[in-house]
């Protein structure tokens, strides 16, 4: 019973893996690659390593999606800020 | 490279994965079995050498402790690198973009749910810290579950609140007290000529939070390393729309 619920998560980790890859929007492959660390964290559970399952939590579904959507916004806040000083600029007509 | 040959690469690495896949899996040790001598004698000794019931933890923090020290200051250093590429470059910083609303606070609702979650994770995260020695967790994951509970008032608050929890200053300096107390744990009993990370602590009661000596205060260190070098990093990542400044182009 348990190795073939231990093999059907594998075989789900690797389909979920394959969407991480195909996904082409950034936002969207980071919600699927926190989905694939849960996957990662529960098939380290199953494989008795509870430990190793809440790192792989902490790190794979928390820390590392985190930190991609915080550089995303960090290009995006420049992008904006960016195009708001030069709008702002065109505007007032003048170039200091 | 096109699509269509970029897929069939793709394909025929996943046919030969899943062959090799099969195969390995009709060849593998029955469910459970364990033929490693080193871990059943690492278990039939832990508790009552070091009074620790999660044996991991004993091997992370005691008896591959030294292999711990250098991954801490991995993370240590990788912190140092992000703020090192990321800092402000006070000479290229260019005029305040004019703020992008940032200061208004989200719904109600989501403040509401915030509220008890952050209360939550806090707890939880202490909890999973103080009971390294005795269940799964420790030192390194409530550090980033701690780390979490400020995310969470970013999350319902604004980059204004953030920065007011994790100043600068204060949670740089908890990062290095931090990352030199696991250090400093490892040199003391070379003061009294014990070897390097001996423990020098009375180890206590097994199952105790106070227990397992140098175990317990090297997890707390850690768990005070992770959370700082965290809540900097996300400092550092957010420091740019808090600031509203940013460097010009060329």
């Amino acid at each position: 019973m348990m190795i073939w619920f231990g093999a059907g998560l594998l075989v789900l980790i690797a389909a979920t893996g394959t969407a991480v890859v195909r996904t082409r929007d950034v936002t969207n492959q980071v919600l699927a690659l926190g989905f694939y660390g849960l996957l990662l964290a529960l098939m380290f559970f199953i494989f008795q390593a509870p430990d190793v399952a809440l790192s792989q939590i902490t790190v794979g579904a928390v820390a590392l999606p985190l930190m991609v959507m915080l550089a995303i916004a960090r290009m995006r806040f420049r992008d904006r800020a960016r195009s708001a000083a030069q709008a702002s600029r065109s505007t007032e007509g003048r170039n200091d | 490279m096109t699509e269509r040959a970029r897929n069939s690469l793709f394909f025929i690495a996943g046919a030969v994965l899943l062959f090799l896949y099969a195969y390995s899996a009709l060849n593998m040790p029955p469910w459970g079995s364990y033929r490693g001598p080193y871990g059943d004698a690492i278990a039939r000794v832990a508790v009552y050498e070091r009074h620790a019931t999660d044996i991991v933890n004993a091997i992370n923090y005691d008896y591959r402790g030294f292999d711990t020290l250098g991954e801490e200051f991995i993370l240590f250093t990788a912190v140092l690198g992000v703020s090192m590429l990321l800092r402000k470059e006070e000479g290229a910083l260019k005029r305040p973009a004019g703020r992008l609303e940032d200061d208004r606070g989200l719904s109600a609702a989501v403040r509401a749910v915030n509220l008890p979650a952050l209360l939550v994770t806090t707890v939880f995260g202490l909890y999973i810290g103080v009971h390294g020695q005795l269940t799964p967790g420790g030192g390194f994951q409530a550090g980033v579950i701690l780390a979490t509970g400020a995310v969470l008032v970013y999350v319902c608050e604004n980059t204004g609140a953030f920065c007011r929890i994790t100043s600068h200053a204060i949670v740089e300096v908890t990062e290095a007290f931090g990352a030199g107390g696991y250090a400093i744990i490892g040199i003391a009993p070379l003061l009294a000529g014990l070897p390097f990370l001996c423990n020098f602590i009375p180890l206590g009661t097994t199952g105790d939070v106070f227990s397992s000596g140098t175990i317990a205060l090297i997890s707390a260190c850690v768990g005070v390393e992770v959370t700082a070098s965290f809540l900097l990093v996300v400092y550092i990542y957010l420091q740019e729309i808090i600031t509203g400044a940013f460097p010009e182009e060329e």
